[in-house]
């Protein structure tokens, strides 16, 4: 197989291949390795330089390299979640997901660009410059896991490690054209992840198809002693096979599939045209409610910001990371903060602060909280009437670098439909879903905590269903 | 909604330093986005319980058994300033005195 | 002139004696060189999270056991967040409207809370020798930082600096009979701040308070309290107002100067930490925490009472467990009246042994308990018991046997040595005889002391009396 052959392959196939004996990892490796050093979309803001050890016997992902989002901490390796305030950081122990992995047989290929501290929706907020999207370089990829969703798409890696806060693996996914989980609240360890909003941040798949997000994600989730909120998958993430959807009930919320909550009639055509393949396949769709998935925006956009703003003040220059000199103490963490974070972040830090301050907590965080409950409820409502509901992943295609930059209640749209999810804590993916004016869409599936399986099947089945696979191959040529 | 004063209360309770110009955007930014977050304000939520955790889990406890730290050098190693096998920090008794 | 009463509380920071620290596996320090026990949790790198040690409940669980606490079925960890070196996340994990107790009492006191939370790093002062030129720099070591603390806040139940004082040796030693801490204030393993206000006797509204801080030793703690009472009284009988301030104590020079710092008063933005999960405490650490209960201080010295002691000598000794554990060790061995056991430990031995523990003294409690019994059988005066305890303290060893070769046994009644001493002393003591005769008991002391001198004290004084009498035909 030549070089460019090889990283056509999908990341299962790339497995089948090397225990097969026709491809050697280290070739993948290497294959790879060129690929992301000559990567032209700014996906990548560290590349290995050297092969790695060879993975162990019988290691089940055999040595298929695997890019990582820049939050995750590597040991000696930059981790600096896209900060000014990070640069050149080189934590001293890796997070538990990436050596789970490594130990899996997934070594790492490169750190991938992302928005500062996982904050954005276009990966315009990366201190080190915007990525441009694989299918149009003036467009954004989303975000914030903007550079591993264009270096999976771009094909400068087999696949890809994200987290997703409150859409940030399957917006950019469904803006690259490519497949993003959000797993349940709790199965994949957060330790060694940079926090953005504890509560809310989790670890997920970016691949090409359906089949490698489930084989990652099975040697992701585990029970972390390091992580007290985690608590593991029962029973193990099994490959999906099915290509039926017979008997399956899928609700379509009012709330969150309309055009006049502002998503793009391109997107609402292609997600139309994917359900009429679903009852095709044998699913019956039907309306379904969220009444409180309206404010659920509202509600992340307190909570959010104010876990951040906790979660960053550890950013003072003291232990680690960027350190600006003004005289006193005060001065110094002050000149630090105001010069090593970014424009959106300081933003939701000032968000942040303000809705926790004294005299506001209960009328936005106390509130938020609680309408986190009634979405969670809703969902659980939901759920005893239908297997899963789905919308569309993103309101918008792929947009212009710069189009929402200076309006940020309109870049917060972005995650409009992907919102709901994060606050239940419940697991969503994304799949590619045909194009719109020539640029990839995303069809939203979620279902219940720890459905995972169910959700990857049901997903299988429309992907094989669409048939997207091999249009976004074209697009990588 | 979120006047210059606030703006500046609040900047200094995050330690943050923000220039004319950013006292005026972030108040004007943060009122646009509090206007649509207000909007939860509409909602009767006074019989619900608040969700700290999506997760039904409590203790997850560690056993109080010993682990290795980490070599001096390496918890040093990323310290913008060190002293005396320490974190150099300018003094907060500086700070303190009256100006 | 309007007479003003002091009305105080206190809270009491107290380093739990785990082996690990609250949230990471790192050893506590006793000492060590900066910077060597710390790991990615205790630095607050980025990406690390917390765990609770479930050690540090257990101990959180005994503590509101022994003060009579409720014990929250669920409680909740919080971040308290603000900036400063010591803090190496930007907020302190602690507990705040969901504690792990709340309510209880010990002594005259109620408990208002006991709630769990790390302690923060060790913050040196430098000097202006550090790297910034011109500048003062501090240098952090973040080997303490983590520590588990219990904070355990009382209501404002107590009246005076001495009081004060003397409850905090009973919480001392409950915490230390618990075995949770300890509790050296001198080491900062117990801290104490007092909330301190004013209010004319007879008043029943609370004044305004001030909080008064960094009083390490149990002689500061009421010299602060009284310093500030002080203060507080001179400020309102010259018509000033006191403010509502955090204050610090300076031991050396005694001046109370305020903390107030030129930033905004605080704002903790207090919220559920959303990196711990809640503490729900199962029968079975309850079970846990209740099979690990000692008898503790107050119960020891009902117990103590019940046999038989005088209330002093109870409280004493239960206050002091190692008192009591001594006095119990002599019990044990001779089985006789507790009494004048009590007494001899309270007063005899720890006017010897002083602060040490007994137990660590050459006198075992073995030997104590013969030397009581000794003077029971009024084998030895309590004269020469005093000189047996002396050579004990020196030397150890067995009191009868000290007896024997010092030749300190009593003549007793019947002995026909003593009989021409008396009578001598009556002899040379003419006046005194005389005054005897006349009915003055009292002039008895110099025949005593006369015959005392002549035997080196081996005279009961109750013998020698019923001779004198007998010689005078009284
Ligand atoms: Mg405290
Ligand atoms: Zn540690």
């Amino acid at each position: 197989m030549s070089a460019t052959d090889v990283t056509l392959l999908t990341a299962a196939a790339a497995v089948d291949a090397i225990e097969r004996g026709e491809l050697s990892a280290g070739e993948l490796f290497e294959a790879y390795r060129a690929a992301a050093a000559g990567d032209e979309l700014n996906a990548y803001l560290w590349v290995a330089q050297d092969a790695p050890a060879p993975v162990r016997e019988g290691a089940p992902l055999a040595g298929v390299p695997l890019a990582v989002k820049d939050l995750f901490c590597t040991q000696g390796v930059p981790s600096q979640a896209g900060s000014r305030i990070l640069e050149g950081y080189r934590p001293p122990y890796t997070a538990s997901v990436v050596a789970e992995l490594a130990a899996a047989g997934a070594p790492l290929l490169g750190k991938t660009n992302q928005d500062e501290f996982a904050m954005g929706s276009s990966n315009e907020n990366s201190a080190f410059g915007p990525v441009l999207n694989p299918w149009d370089r003036t467009r954004v990829p989303g975000g914030s896991s903007g550079g591993s969703a264009a270096a999976v798409a771009a094909g400068s890696a087999p696949w890809a490690l994200g987290t997703d806060t409150g859409g940030s693996i399957r917006q950019p996914a469904a803006l690259c054209g490519i497949v993003g989980l959000k797993p349940t609240y709790g199965t994949v360890s957060r330790y060694g992840m940079i926090a953005f909003a504890s509560s809310l941040d989790q670890a997920g798949p970016l691949t090409r198809d359906v089949t490698d997000a489930a084989l990652l994600l099975r040697h992701m989730v585990a029970r972390d002693e390091r992580d007290s909120t985690s608590i593991g998958f029962p029973g193990e993430i099994a490959l999906p096979a099915s290509e039926s959807l017979e008997g399956i009930r899928l609700g379509v919320p009012e709330e969150l599939s309309d055009e006049g909550v502002g998503i793009e009639r391109g997107i609402l055509d292609a997600f139309n045209a994917t359900l009429r393949l679903a009852e095709q396949l044998g699913a019956t769709i039907e309306t379904c409610h969220l009444p409180h998935a309206p404010h659920a925006l509202s509600a992340y956009y307190v909570l959010a910001p104010a876990e951040a703003s906790s979660n960053l003040a550890r950013y003072d220059g003291v232990r680690y990371g960027a350190r600006v000199e003004d005289g006193g103490l005060v001065g110094m963490y002050t000149r630090t903060r105001s010069e090593g974070f970014g424009r959106e972040v300081k933003r939701r830090i000032m968000l942040g602060t303000y809705s926790l301050s004294s005299g506001y907590y209960d009328a936005y965080y106390g509130r938020a909280q609680r309408v986190r409950t009634k979405i969670a409820d809703d969902f659980r409502a939901a759920f005893e009437s239908f297997d899963f509901v789905v919308t569309p992943t993103s309101p918008s295609v792929a947009f212009e670098l710069g189009a929402k930059t200076s309006d940020p209640l309109a870049m917060y749209l972005n995650d409009y439909c992907t919102v709901p999810m994060s606050l239940a804590g419940i697991p969503a993916i994304s799949i590619p879903n045909g194009l719109s004016d020539g640029l990839p869409t995303g069809f939203q599936l979620c279902g219940p905590a720890f459905s995972e399986n169910r959700v990857l099947e049901a997903a299988y089945a429309l992907e094989q269903a669409i048939g997207f696979d091999e249009l976004a191959r074209r697009a990588r040529a | 909604m979120i006047d210059r004063e606030q703006v500046l209360h609040v900047a200094r309770l995050a330690r943050l330093e923000l220039t004319d110009e950013e006292v005026g955007r972030i108040s004007a930014e943060l009122s646009d986005v509090l206007g649509h977050i207000e909007k939860i304000g509409e909602l009767d939520l006074d019989d619900v319980p608040p969700t700290t955790h999506v997760v039904e889990v409590s203790n997850a406890l560690r056993p109080d058994i010993v682990e290795p730290s980490l070599p001096r050098e390496v918890a040093l190693a990323n310290a913008p300033a060190v002293a005396a096998s320490g974190f150099l920090v300018p003094s907060p008794q500086a700070d303190a005195e009256p100006s | 002139m309007t007479e003003f009463e002091p009305v105080i509380g206190l809270e009491i920071h107290v380093q739990l004696s785990t082996r690990t620290k609250m949230f990471c596996g790192c050893a506590l320090s006793f000492g060590e060189p900066p910077n060597t026990l710390t790991c990615p949790v205790c630095l607050g790198l980025p990406g690390t999270l917390p765990r609770a040690n479930a050690q540090a409940i257990h101990f959180g669980l005994m503590i509101g056991l022994a003060l009579g606490s409720d014990l929250a079925p669920r409680s909740i960890f919080h971040r308290k967040n603000y900036f400063y070196p010591d803090l190496p996340k930007g907020y302190q994990i602690s507990q705040y409207d969901e504690p792990l107790c709340r309510g209880g009492q010990l002594g005259e006191v109620r408990i208002h809370r006991v709630h769990l939370e790390e302690d923060a790093a060790k913050l040196v002062h430098a000097g202006s020798s550090g790297r910034i030129h011109g500048s003062d720099a501090s240098v952090v070591d973040f080997n303490r930082g983590g520590t588990p603390l219990a904070e355990i806040v009382t209501e404002p139940d107590l009246r005076s600096a001495a009081q004060a004082r003397e409850w905090l040796t009973l919480l001392r030693t409950t915490l230390r009979r618990l075995g949770v801490s300890d509790v050296n204030m001198e080491e900062g393993s117990l801290r104490c701040d007092a909330n301190i206000s004013i209010r004319p006797v007879g008043v029943t509204e609370l004044g305004t308070k001030t909080e008064l801080k960094n009083m390490n030793s149990f002689r500061f703690l009421e010299r602060g309290i009284n310093a500030e009472i002080a203060r507080q009284e001179a400020l309102l009988r010259c018509g000033g107002q006191v403010v509502q301030q955090t204050l610090h104590f300076d031991p050396q020079t005694e001046r109370i100067t305020s903390l107030r710092s030129k930033e905004e008063a605080h704002d903790y933005r207090y919220f559920p930490e959303p990196d711990l999960v809640p503490v729900a405490t199962s029968e079975q650490m309850l079970e846990a925490a209740r099979s690990a209960m000692p008898e503790l201080p107050a119960a020891r010295e009902e117990r103590l009472q019940s046999l038989g002691v005088s209330a002093a000598s109870a409280r004493q000794l239960a206050w002091r467990t190692e008192l009591g554990d001594y006095f119990e060790a002599a019990l044990a061995a001779d089985g006789a009246e507790p009494q004048p056991l009590a007494n001899w430990i309270c007063n005899e031995l720890v006017a010897r042994v002083g602060e040490d523990d007994p137990n660590a003294s050459k006198v075992t409690p073995d030997a104590l308990a013969k030397l009581v019994a000794l003077v029971r059988q009024k084998a030895v005066t309590i004269g020469n018991a005093k000189l047996v305890l002396d050579r004990l303290v020196a030397d150890g060893g067995d009191p009868a046997a000290i007896v024997e070769a010092e030749g300190l046994g009593v003549m007793a009644g019947g002995d026909d040595a003593l009989d021409p001493i008396v009578e001598a002393a009556l002899a040379a003591n003419a006046d005194a005889a005389e005054k005897i005769r006349g009915g003055n008991m009292k002039a008895i002391g110099a025949i005593i002391g006369h015959v005392m001198r002549e035997t080196k004290g081996r005279a009961d004084g109750a013998e020698v009396t019923r001779i004198v009498r007998q010689k005078l035909g009284l």
